[in-house]
């Protein structure tokens, strides 16, 4: 790789627009070297400088009494009491994984992983939320594989749990699969540490692995464009993961916070040494030189603007006094952690890169980090549906039921719909995860709602969920958003948690063109608004834009991830039915409708619009299952989700070996039709089991009972039953989609 | 009785044996991989995880640590070891027992909660708190690599000695081990290995209290 060449018009080989780089040249008070240039495309670029999000974020509230850290920083983080911090945050790695699926998805893990334990907290859960073609699709089941393989890779390595997630599969991701990962690290608040340098004449000490070529310009040039044919000659900018080099960091990081020897730290991620140092001195309104000549490197011929572009993965950061570097270098050899000294914090308010005494570049801070122009986007709400629309239920149901099955048929469809890889369980994939390592895990993925973690240290418990389904918001961004917060909301309220903060994945098209634009804009809205209502902080979060491939935009997918408290993981109500004989009712303002919904999908009549939610009323039923949760009145409790009450009533039953017999009339007398009623989605819905007496006092509305080995559900001139080994083949089929060579 | 816990560059479930060895009633403590000296503890567990990043063969880098130096003099005093996981790799490896661990049939990591029936592992009393094949024991499993093998004449020979001290119930075998076998012992019987991980089955609120009946039969097996 050569650097960019100073002549004809490299900066727009660099992504950089014709006024930008004026505006570079006039802050520079000359043209920059290629140095200059590299650093500055890549801080200007729209993963590092959110150019076209950072006007539409200011809408998010950010502030809460429980906000310890909020955006701006690696993570943000939320007090959960007895003097610890939950920090978390999620981001995407999709670009990566879209090329080489197994390094991307790993290195997405890493990065998020040192971005929580850069404030010091220890990892103590990840989460993952994918989204993928198609399974039909040769190239959809290898991204599947290899992202699924990179996560577990890494964190089972690592020593991390995975304890939850989501995969859907829609074909608008065939050629733009999502890979986005969340982190929850666990911290003492006196511990805690900011990113911002301080301290003129402090020493800066690059740790961890050394420096090489890989992902120059990885995750920053791959995530500031469309995808499009020819991506496999991309391979050399996809970052690769060493779990086991992370470990090490991991472990030294910690020691050197918890021996309070460090003044600050960030981790190195996209745009490399540039975004880091660039964002320390930013934060903390000082200068930082770095000598390149320092840098450990795995090839020695490396030009200093690959050195400082350069994403090679697990290094961090740190700005230490200069006194305690002998001690730092200790600690560092401990671990068997690389480090060197490679420059210092000045009063100058200058990057500058040196080579040894030479001057290779020479920046003030705030044209390189805040300098980039921010843009206004032009949405336009598109006139129609703008995805496409199969019917592909005959074969999904011949697939599910039999050959001779009748698509009419309502146990037949909901077996489709169950054997939907998108709503099947998705026990394949997080059976491919360490879900038990750190002693935390007080519900497995599948066995609750929420993924439940004990923190004895604080004497609680959190849960956190993540979720965001693109499908229905693009029927409509705004309600479809509004619509994840929500269910995130009430998975938690499933396990008796209170929500504290959020944190989310913005991943969209590419916000230049007007209806992606619309999309973000509305999405936006809905975030800010269902967060506002439930009063819920957004504590960090990440924009990925661009999601887009020679067939037109992703479909619009914020990703929201959320934590909240419990006082006790003991407490919390399994999603299955636990005891036959127990009644089985219905809370919350459940409206289905079949807007938007996995059957519409099968049908192929997917559309525009989404019946708006009422907030307020969502989060009171919130509040009844959290409360009845708590006091240990409930003896299961479930979110209905995708493919409506049928499917949720049936992984109800599934999950405990048990049947149901269940009468939607309630339903109808709402308004439903008997299809509504059955297959309909929407927020607000729980199904609770327990004593009767109790789930009236709670207000629910009693719908049948547990027991027996069949699912019976009275739905009108719909009304079905299917036995519960049929309803779990249906339901435990994704291994069938995923391995079908491997399982035929 | 205090127990040592091995403590490798990329453990992963270190900690968590030291809190496992903590509830049977015992102090526990952390051997950094470079220690020569066990400092005197009653019982040693080789943890789980990715020693040294498991590169080469998932173990064969720990056995040369001077900490398995130590541990193998130990188990050669007739002191007690259990390995778990990464820790039955590294005795394997070592050769403190006997057999190897090689990759899953299907090539995945599988993470499950699976039965174990239990036999020959002896009490405090001296008698049997196992005893085949009634004792079940649930107990979660994770690893890419558990697949246990030895040659058929030394699968024979181990079992004969007594020395299979965990098989996977039967449908419970998650990785295509050589007989069920879960878990062994060396001849002499104080030294344990098994690829399922008793120190993530201590508290009923993370799963089964199972795992505890494994430390305290070890805990047993000192002297």
């Amino acid at each position: 790789m050569s650097a960019p060449a100073a002549s004809s018009s490299p900066h727009r080989e660099l992504g950089l627009t014709d006024s930008e780089y004026e505006l570079i040249c006039e802050k520079l008070g000359r043209e920059p070297n290629g140095v200059e240039l590299a650093m500055f495309s890549l801080l200007w670029s729209e993963h590092c400088s959110y150019k076209h999000s950072r006007r539409l974020l200011r809408r998010l509230p950010t502030e809460g009494a429980r906000v310890v850290m909020g955006p701006g920083e690696n993570a943000g983080a939320v007090d959960v009491g007895g003097g610890y911090a939950v920090a978390f945050k999620v981001e995407s790695h999709n670009h990566p994984s879209a090329v080489e699926p197994f390094q991307g998805a790993a290195t997405g893990v890493g990065g998020i992983l040192r971005d929580v334990f850069a404030l010091g907290a220890r990892p103590i859960a990840i989460l993952d939320s994918l989204r993928f073609g198609e399974l039909d699709s040769l190239r959809s089941r290898h991204l599947l594989d290899g992202a699924v393989r990179g996560i577990g890779h890494y964190g089972n390595s690592i020593g991390v749990a995975t304890v939850g997630g989501e995969i859907y599969f829609e074909s608008p991701y065939e050629h733009n699969c999502l890979v986005n990962a969340m982190c929850v690290g666990l911290a003492k608040r006196e511990e805690m540490v900011r990113a911002a340098a301080a301290g003129v004449g402090n020493a800066v000490v690059l740790m961890g692995a050394s420096t090489g070529r890989d992902g120059i310009g990885g995750a920053s040039v791959l995530a500031s464009a469309e995808l499009g044919v020819g991506d496999e000659g991309k391979r050399p900018t996809v970052q690769i993961g060493d779990p086991f080099e992370e470990s090490k960091l991991l472990e030294c990081c910690l020691e050197l916070l918890a021996k309070g020897l460090l003044v600050s730290l960030q981790d190195l991620g996209a745009a490399g040494l540039t975004s880091s140092a660039g964002e320390m001195a930013s934060a903390g309104g000082v200068g930082i030189d770095v000598d390149v000549a320092r840098v450990p490197l795995r090839e020695a011929d490396m030009e200093p603007f690959e050195i400082m572009v350069s994403e090679s993965q697990e290094r961090m950061l740190a700005v230490v006094e200069p006194a305690r570097v002998p001690e730092v270098l200790a600690v560092c050899e401990k671990w068997q952690t690389g480090a060197a000294e490679i420059g210092a914090v000045t009063g100058s308010g200058r990057i500058r890169v040196l080579r040894g005494e030479e001057i290779v570049g020479d920046m003030p801070v705030e044209a390189l980090v805040d300098g980039c122009p921010l843009y206004d986007l032009d949405p336009a709400e598109p006139a129609e549906w703008i995805y496409g629309n199969e019917n592909v239920l005959t074969a999904r149901v011949a697939a599910a039921a039999g050959r001779d099955a009748d698509p009419a048929d309502p146990a037949s469809i909901l077996l489709a719909l169950l054997a939907s890889p998108s709503v099947a369980s998705k026990r394949w994939a997080f059976e491919q995860y360490d879900s038990v390592v750190g002693s935390r895990t007080a519900r497995r993925p599948e066995s609750a709602d929420a993924a439940v973690l004990a923190l004895p240290e604080a004497g609680n418990a959190i849960a956190v969920s993540i979720d965001g389904n693109g499908r229905r918001v693009a029927c409509d961004p705004y309600a479809g958003t509004v619509e994840a917060v929500l269910e995130c909301a009430q998975n938690l309220a499933c396990a008796g948690a209170e929500p504290l903060g959020l944190t989310n994945c913005l991943n969209f098209g590419n916000p230049e063109k007007p209806a992606p634009a619309w999309q973000l804009d509305r999405a936006v809205s809905g975030l800010a608004d269902a967060c506002e209502a439930l009063g819920v902080p957004v504590v960090g979060g990440n924009v990925s834009l661009y999601n887009e491939g020679p067939e037109g935009p992703i479909y619009p997918t914020p990703v929201v991830g959320m934590v909240g408290e419990l006082p006790d993981p003991s407490r919390v109500a399994p999603s299955a039915f636990a005891r036959g004989g127990d009644a089985i009712a219905l809370l919350g303002p459940f409206e289905p409708s079949l807007a938007g919904s996995e059957l519409a999908k099968l049908r192929g009549e997917l559309d525009t619009g989404l019946p708006r939610s009422d907030v307020t009323a969502v989060a009171a039923a919130c509040e009844a299952v959290r409360s009845a949760v708590r006091a240990g009145k409930l003896a299961s409790a479930h979110d209905v989700s995708d493919g409506g009450l049928a499917c949720a009533l049936a992984e109800c039953a599934i999950g405990a070996g048990l049947g149901c017999r269940v009468d939607l009339q309630p339903l109808r007398e709402r308004g439903c039709t008997p299809e509504e009623a059955l297959f309909g989605e929407g927020v607000g819905g729980f199904v609770l089991s327990g004593d009767e007496d109790e789930l009236r006092a709670l207000g629910a509305t009693p719908i049948g009972k547990v027991g027996g080995d069949e699912i019976e559900i009275a739905a009108g001139d719909r009304s079905l039953a299917v036995s519960l080994a049929e309803a779990e083949i249906a339901w435990r089929s994704l291994k069938r989609y995923a391995e079908p060579r491997q399982s035929n | 009785m205090v127990w040592g816990v091995l403590q490798f560059p990329g453990s992963c479930d270190e900690r968590d044996a030291v809190g496992a060895c903590e509830r049977t009633g015992g102090e526990a403590r952390l051997v950094w991989h470079e220690a020569r000296d066990l400092e005197g503890v009653d019982a040693v567990v080789v943890p789980g995880g990715f020693s040294y990043g498991d590169y080469l063969r998932a173990g064969a880098i720990a056995r040369f640590s001077p900490a398995m130096e130590a541990v193998a003099k130990f188990a050669a005093a007739g002191g007690p070891v259990l390995g778990i996981c990464n820790g039955f790799q590294v005795l394997c490896e070592t050769g403190l027992l006997p057999g190897a661990l090689l990759r899953n049939t299907d090539l995945r990591f599988v993470c499950r909660q699976v039965d174990l029936l239990a036999g020959g592992l002896s009490t405090p009393e001296g008698g049997q708190s196992c005893r085949e094949p009634a004792e079940r024991l649930s107990i979660p499993a994770k690893h890419g690599e558990g697949r246990y093998w030895a040659p058929e004449a030394m699968l024979d020979e181990i079992e004969a000695n007594g020395q299979v001290a965990f098989r996977y119930a039967p449908g419970h075998n998650p990785n295509g081990s050589a007989r069920d076998i879960a878990g062994v012992t060396n001849e002499e019987g104080n030294v344990l290995g098994l690829m399922p991980h008793p120190e993530h089955a201590v508290d009923p609120l993370t799963g089964s209290t199972d795992g505890l009946k494994v430390f305290e039969a070890l805990a047993g097996a000192r002297a």
